[in-house]
């Protein structure tokens, strides 16, 4: 077990440097920024005065050094500041986008996950046959077309014609866990097409690759199933790298639904994000950056971790 | 004998589609009207080269064929009943409960995932032929009676936890535990050292007699089969050669190949002196990788001019390290290293091009050591313009030369390694070496990817091309009739420590120390019933001591 801890460690070590280096870059990305938050706020005819005073009062005039430290400092003690063009608290928003978001990207991974896990063992089973070529063209088909499309489509079809979801959603408190949903059906439904097709195929040519070795052909020797093969001779030593796939899709469904949120007009992180990009809210761009990164590493990190627990020899040394 | 057969293969001919670069598939055939019959308790063994079909008759009695392979006439009758008649699910019936299979490689054949104890109870778990607990209780005795340490709990190991020969013997175990009719032993002591065959082997002969199951025997070694076997069955090209009992086939052969088998390695080399100055002398060399274990230990040696020293050693002696270090692949912690007259720096990349043409390799596996995109033109090509800066007519003329030094024949220039056979790949990696005019040639393992017959060719080159170009040869095996055949000299390696060194006849001839006499008496030789004398032998030597 000494080895697996040892190493488990070094990737979590790691993976908080990482996202240290991730608040630089963030940081530094921001001031290089051009435009100016006070010139934004108070608008072209705002005067020189008003502009130094607001800048002041912002702490803007302050050394790049203290302001990254001051905010890492907050970040700390879970404060993200406050953002700029509203005044409120950035911890208490995001909080709230983050949990929609995180909703919507768990619902999606629950049912996307296992069906592209199961898809990829059935293709598999069926290699070269018709399951397998069908499996593949309509995992690729809706991989291929833009995720907003589907949403349009979806919406259009089962929403408007066939009327069993709703075409937007909006969720807010109040609402039960069965009414939430529903709301959000479509947009499951859109994400779990866009993120399918790279988790099968994915776990398809893993497989397959495992399936050339000496001890697929011991299990057959067995008389076992050919799924029972697959499932209890393959899989266990596919799984690292599916699991990579895996976490990378989920990081995507957490950073990189801005396009599905809009469509469906869904109150998450993408389009706080957005929105206050082009208001140039430089606190609120940040926070949500560094959320970004922290999900992304953080996902990564679990994939590594279970890669490493994975593999036997890690696990049980000679 | 037909009317208690357990297997009874009649007219079997297996086919499969072969894709020739550049051509349109072609089916061949790989196994052509071979017949066959076991009776219950009986051993037949199924020898042959590579490409014979043996390993594809070996699985056709479970009705499974290995790639693209099609059984496509003939009946595999088992128990009275044609199992290729029954479809998919009816050979999921057999396989695994009337016959399991014992594979070459155990350490690829177990899955790493899963414990031993798991993988060697599922066939019996599956087929319902005992409950969990009693799969498991039957599992320890196996492991008992295979004679694997500490039975009780080995098999909460994973596979990369026991050594190769432990896992042969729990492979056995999981083939037995099934208590199948018929066992098919595909090569089952191959991959492992002569020390460890021994071993394996008695278990495997002593599990047979006491189970009363009956067994398939694969191998390319007729000493080996001739141990367990009670009738033999030689084959070549899909074809049957000859058939009968053990006994008859070893001592008294009818067919012209199977003579050449039995008599296999009887090349007659005479030792030569030593010289005044070796070519190469190795001095107290001591190397480890990455500067952890300590893999090379103290380890002196000499080459002389024209002669060869022969390196023999179990896996992991420490063999193909010395070779690393005298290349300069590994640069040697302690010692020094002398070539013709001149101390070689230890590291590759400080040592003279001259340094470098002088001393040439040839490896054990030439598949890869091929670029598998050159012409044989191209790499017998290389070393002459690198080395000698030969071009244009002057470099053909020299390429045909060398291919006609090991005996191949101009015809051969434009071939890819993909168009050779496995013997004259290693030809072309002897050809290639020889280009440079080296004074000495290391050779690693060259014959040991190699069938018995295409090794002695092969041999036999290297003695001529010996004589000719008065080339010393560094011969590193862990076949001891290989260095019965070419040595003039042998280092016997252990543990990373030379424990024998001198002349053929001295390292060869009484007193032995305990490790050399462990590794000669281990030898499989061509006679009925070595194993039970070398045995024998043994447990008297351990009773005296």
């Amino acid at each position: 077990m000494g080895v697996a801890l040892k190493l488990v460690a070094q990737r979590f070590a790691l993976g908080l440097l990482l996202l240290f280096l991730v608040s630089v870059l963030i940081f530094v990305g921001t001031l290089i920024l051009p435009g100016d938050v006070a010139q934004s706020i108070l608008g072209q005819s705002a005067t020189p005065e008003a502009l130094a005073n607001l800048r002041r009062d912002l702490g803007l005039n302050e050394p790049a050094l203290a302001r990254y430290l001051s905010w890492l400092g907050g970040v700390f003690h879970g404060d993200l500041g406050t953002a700029l063009t509203s005044g409120q608290d950035i911890a208490t928003t995001l909080g709230r986008r983050l949990g929609n978001t995180l909703f919507l990207a768990f619902w999606a991974a629950v049912i996307s996950v296992p069906l592209a896990i199961f898809l990829g063992l059935l293709a598999v089973r069926y290699r070269d046959r018709w399951p397998d070529k069908l499996i593949s063209a309509v995992t690729l088909a809706s991989i291929s077309i833009p995720e907003f499309l589907i949403g349009y489509v979806l919406m259009y079809f089962v929403g408007v014609k066939l009327g069993w979801a709703p075409t937007v959603a909006t969720i807010y408190d109040g609402m039960s866990i069965w009414q939430k949903l529903q709301t959000i059906a479509l947009p499951v439904a859109v994400l779990t097409l866009v993120v399918l097709a790279h988790m099968m195929r994915m776990t398809r040519a893993a497989i397959l690759n495992v399936m050339q070795s000496a001890y697929i052909e011991t299990a057959e020797l067995k008389g076992l199933t050919t799924f029972k093969v697959i499932w209890r001779h393959a899989f266990p030593n596919s799984i690292a790298p599916i699991v990579n796939v895996v976490m990378l899709n989920l990081a995507y469904l957490v950073v990189g639904v801005v396009v599905v949120e809009v469509v469906f007009t869904y109150p998450g992180m993408g389009q706080y994000l957005v929105d206050h990009v082009s208001k140039r809210d430089l606190p609120v761009v940040q926070a949500c950056g560094l959320v970004f990164a922290g999900v992304y590493i953080g996902l990564n990190m679990v994939a590594d971790i279970v890669s490493i627990l994975s593999n036997p020899r890690l696990r049980h040394p000679k | 004998m037909a009317d208690n057969a357990l297997l009874d293969i009649k007219n079997l001919r297996i086919e499969a589609t072969v894709y020739p670069p550049g051509e349109d598939p072609q089916d061949v055939v790989i196994v052509d009207d071979v017949s066959l019959q076991l009776e219950k308790g009986k051993v037949l063994g199924l020898i042959g080269e590579s490409g014979a079909g043996k390993s594809t008759i070996g699985l056709s009695s479970m009705g499974y064929g290995r790639g693209g392979v099609r059984i496509t006439g003939g009946e595999v009758i088992l128990n009275g009943t044609d199992i290729l008649t029954g479809g998919v699910r009816g050979l999921r019936k057999v396989r695994g409960k009337e016959v399991c299979y014992v594979a070459q490689s155990a350490a690829a054949a177990f899955n790493p995932a899963h414990k031993l104890m798991d993988q060697v109870i599922e066939a019996a778990i599956e087929h319902g032929v005992a409950s969990r607990a009693e799969a498991r209780k039957r599992a320890v005795t196996l492991f008992g009676k295979l004679g694997l340490p500490d039975p009780e709990h080995i098999g909460q190991r994973y596979p990369h936890q026991v050594s190769g020969g432990q896992l042969q013997r729990v492979m056995t175990a999981m083939a037995l535990c099934s208590q199948p009719d018929l066992i098919v032993f595909d090569e089952p002591t191959t991959a492992l050292d002569v020390t460890t065959q021994i071993d394996v082997l008695a278990a495997i002969k002593e599990a047979i007699r006491d189970t009363g199951v009956a067994a398939l025997y694969i191998t390319h070694d007729l000493a080996v089969v001739a141990q367990v076997s009670d009738h033999i069955m030689v084959l070549r090209n899909g074809k049957k050669v000859e058939y009968g009992t053990a006994e008859q086939i070893i001592n008294d052969p009818h067919e012209e190949y199977t003579r050449a088998l039995v008599s296999v390695r009887s090349i007659a080399h005479e030792e030569k002196k030593p010289t005044e100055t070796p070519i190469l002398s190795v001095k107290h060399v001591t190397a480890s990788y990455g500067g952890g274990i300590t893999v090379l230990k103290d380890v002196s040696v000499d080459i002389h001019e024209g002669q060869t020293l022969a390196v023999v050693g179990e896996s992991g002696s420490g063999k193909s390290t010395m070779a690393r270090a005298i290349t300069g692949l590994l640069p040697p912690s302690e010692g020094e290293i002398t070539f013709d007259g001149r101390t070689l720096s230890r590291r590759l990349d400080q040592r003279t091009k001259n340094d470098l043409r002088e001393l040439q390799m040839i490896y054990q596996m030439a598949d890869v050591a091929m670029n598998p995109r050159q012409t044989v033109a191209t790499i017998i090509g290389r070393p002459l313009e690198f080395y000698f800066g030969l071009r244009g007519k002057e470099r053909d003329r020299r390429i045909g030369e060398l291919l006609d030094e090991i005996e191949m024949g101009t015809g051969f220039a434009d071939r890819y390694p993909a168009e050779l056979s496995g013997g004259q790949k290693q030809r072309v990696c002897i050809a290639r070496a020889l280009a440079a005019k080296p004074k000495l040639i290391i050779c690693d393992e060259v014959t040991s990817a190699l069938d018995p017959l295409v090794a002695d060719g092969i041999l036999k080159l290297l003695l001529n091309l010996q004589k000719i170009e008065n080339v010393a040869y560094l011969f590193i095996t862990h076949d001891l009739a290989t260095v019965r055949a070419i040595a003039d000299s042998i280092a016997v390696m252990f543990q990373g420590k030379v424990v024998r060194y001198g002349p053929k006849s001295q390292v060869l001839s009484p007193p032995f120390d305990d490790y050399t006499d462990l590794l000669l008496s281990s030898v499989p030789e061509m006679q009925i019933g070595w194993l039970e004398k070398a045995l024998a032998n043994r447990k008297m030597e351990s009773a005296g001591n």
